[in-house]
């Protein structure tokens, strides 16, 4: 059995026969040799490899300054890596090097298959425009061109994120942090992508709030199973989300393994450091 | 024909129509470049003139390059022929480049225009300039004008789009006046110049050439005729010219035509059509004066000429 069975979700998709999905599967999501450099000296992610199979959370941590935000907004083709291989396991894009791709073919893929949602909601929301506005931007950029349907498809993505419906029309600089980060959650899931990346979704909320979320997180992603990238500092979001985690530092992974596993039983002296610190 | 001699100033210090050969020749490929592609700016270097920038110098240089000793020579500001604006351009192309000058919009060949296009339906024999302040469709939604240019490389024009729905969320319609975004030929989204709403259709499938230049922005860019120009609008949300019904004109007493509004010191209000030299044209025939006048684009019942295009 794998993993995601164990963990009681995606019930379905366990195959009872012994054979562990992971090795019948191919992994959605491939990331080869990765390495992103910032003015010649600072290497931020150096020769990071990373696969992600179709429905389940990879949770990423590690100290400030790590490279997992980098690592985010590179899968996310909003800057060019270096050097590296980044392959979508799906018919249309299956076998294409997504780094390589033009800007127009980049969009394309960030706009269909990807949503994101920054720990800093002015990263990833327009504040000038309504919330519902917001998230009409990515259908109207995927070549809706009805008002009406576009205005049902944000009202609907905006309640699969738990969003007070009477507010769609305010500006999010008008919203509450945790309501502010729900309009950027129905933003990244309004086109249904197939790699949701979460970049620290919960910091800088208050603990109430930041568990209302985690919850609508946790039950959007049972309920869809939606591939999900998940960065933090904080390892009790991780463990509550991510099936697999993945510990980095100064750019490279030191341990990568099952959540239980590696918080539970840190090999890799950081790793014990950070989960001591945490616990 | 003339020959360039002929042409030529007789005073050394001044050619043909003000600007030098070199200028004109510069603005002319550029305006066959903008002609090529239908609705992308052209930069051009633009000259001085004497007169300030923002009054106009971008149709100026337009016009003065390509007006020649047969021309006939319309300016129009904001619809009249008699404003001190219009007034002062059209005597100094006529002075500069020796042409007959008209208020007749048919008789013209070359019209240049602030704010408006004739309502009579410009014919193949014309063509028409407008002065452009802001040539930039995008600057209201994106201010770096390097991304701007990105945009319009790979048509992303998602951000218009959005600030259609944000109106239409607002304020319940499209609150756009004049320089109402369009996509010319399928491909580039241009701000027609400050024209209203009432005079975009008539760029669609013109039989005139429209050029549009920008003096103080550098730009020129062209609707070539028979080209397609289309209105930014949803599928369920039409495209709407302004409501002038039961607006009717005080000189004339036609309605469907576009109407300058006069506030009167009672506080009530009188109508008068904006394209004065269509009016002067409507009263010499009510005065069994031999005028000939025009189709116009929109009939007396404000139908528009192309059937399905205003729905």
């Amino acid at each position: 059995m794998t993993d995601t069975c164990d963990n009681g979700r995606d019930a379905p998709r366990c195959v009872p026969a012994s054979i562990p999905l992971l090795v019948t599967q191919k992994p959605l999501v491939q990331v080869r040799g990765l390495v992103k450099r910032y003015g010649g000296r600072v290497v931020a992610v150096d020769r990071l490899d990373l696969e992600v199979y179709a429905g389940e959370v990879l949770g990423i941590v590690g100290e400030s300054g790590s490279g997992k935000s980098t690592v985010l907004r590179v899968l996310n083709l909003e800057e060019r890596p270096d050097s590296g291989e980044y392959y979508f396991n799906t018919p249309e894009l299956a076998g294409l090097n997504l780094f390589a791709l033009d800007r127009p073919a980049q969009r394309r893929v960030r706009t269909f298959e990807i949503g994101i949602v920054y720990q800093n909601p002015h990263l990833g929301l327009r504040m000038r425009n309504t919330s519902s506005g917001n998230i009409a931007e990515r259908l109207i950029t995927a070549g809706e061109r009805n008002y009406r349907a576009l205005r049902l498809a944000a009202r609907d993505a905006l309640a699969a994120s738990e969003f007070p419906l009477e507010r769609m029309d305010d500006l999010p600089i008008r919203l509450s942090g945790g309501m502010q980060q729900r309009v950027q959650l129905a933003k990244a899931i309004a086109l249904k992508p197939k790699l949701l990346l979460l970049d620290e979704p919960t910091t800088g909320l208050d603990v109430s709030v930041q568990a209302r979320v985690l919850d609508t997180l946790k039950r959007l992603q049972r309920e869809t199973g939606v591939t999900t990238i998940i960065v933090s500092h904080d390892l009790g979001v991780i463990r509550m989300l991510a099936d697999r985690v993945m510990v980095m530092r100064r750019g490279r992974v030191v341990e990568r393994g099952l959540t239980d596993q590696v918080l539970e039983d840190p090999q890799d002296p950081y790793t014990q450091q950070l989960v001591h610190a945490k616990l | 024909m003339p020959t360039i001699a002929e042409l030529a100033s007789p005073n050394p210090g001044y050619s043909y129509a003000f600007l030098d050969e070199f200028a004109k020749r510069e603005l002319r490929r550029r305006i066959l470049k903008a002609i090529a592609i239908p609705g992308y700016q052209v930069p051009y270097a633009s000259r001085e003139l004497p007169i300030a920038r923002g009054w106009g110098t971008g149709g100026l240089q337009v016009t003065l390059s390509l007006v020649g000793p047969d021309d006939v020579v319309k300016v129009i500001d904001q619809g009249a022929d008699d404003s001190v604006n219009a007034a002062n351009l059209r005597r100094f192309v006529a002075r500069m480049a020796g042409v007959a000058t008209t208020t007749d919009a048919l008789n013209a060949t070359l019209i240049q225009s602030r704010h408006r296009i004739p309502e009579e339906r410009l014919q193949e024999y014309q063509t028409l300039v407008l002065q452009v302040p802001d040539p930039e469709p995008l600057r209201s939604v994106e201010h770096d004008i390097s991304k701007a240019r990105l945009l319009h490389a790979e048509a992303d024009y998602g951000l218009l789009w959005l600030r259609l729905y944000e109106q239409l969320v607002r304020y319940r319609r499209v609150t756009l006046g004049a320089s109402y975004p369009c996509v010319v030929n399928g491909r580039y989204v241009m701000s027609p110049s400050p024209i209203p709403r009432w005079d975009v259709p008539k760029l669609h499938r013109a039989a005139h050439l429209t050029l549009l230049s920008a003096g103080r922005e550098k730009r020129v860019y062209a609707v070539p005729p028979y080209t397609d120009v289309r209105p930014l609008e949803f599928a369920d949300v039409p495209f709407r010219v302004e409501d002038q019904r039961g607006w009717t004109c005080r000189h004339t007493g036609l309605q469907h035509k576009f109407m300058s509004e006069l506030p009167q010191p009672g506080g009530g209000t009188l109508y008068e059509i904006s394209d004065t030299g269509f009016v002067e044209k409507v009263i010499a025939r009510s005065r069994a004066a031999e005028v000939s006048i025009g189709a116009t684009y929109y009939d007396d019942a404000g139908r528009f000429y192309i059937d399905g295009y205003l729905r």
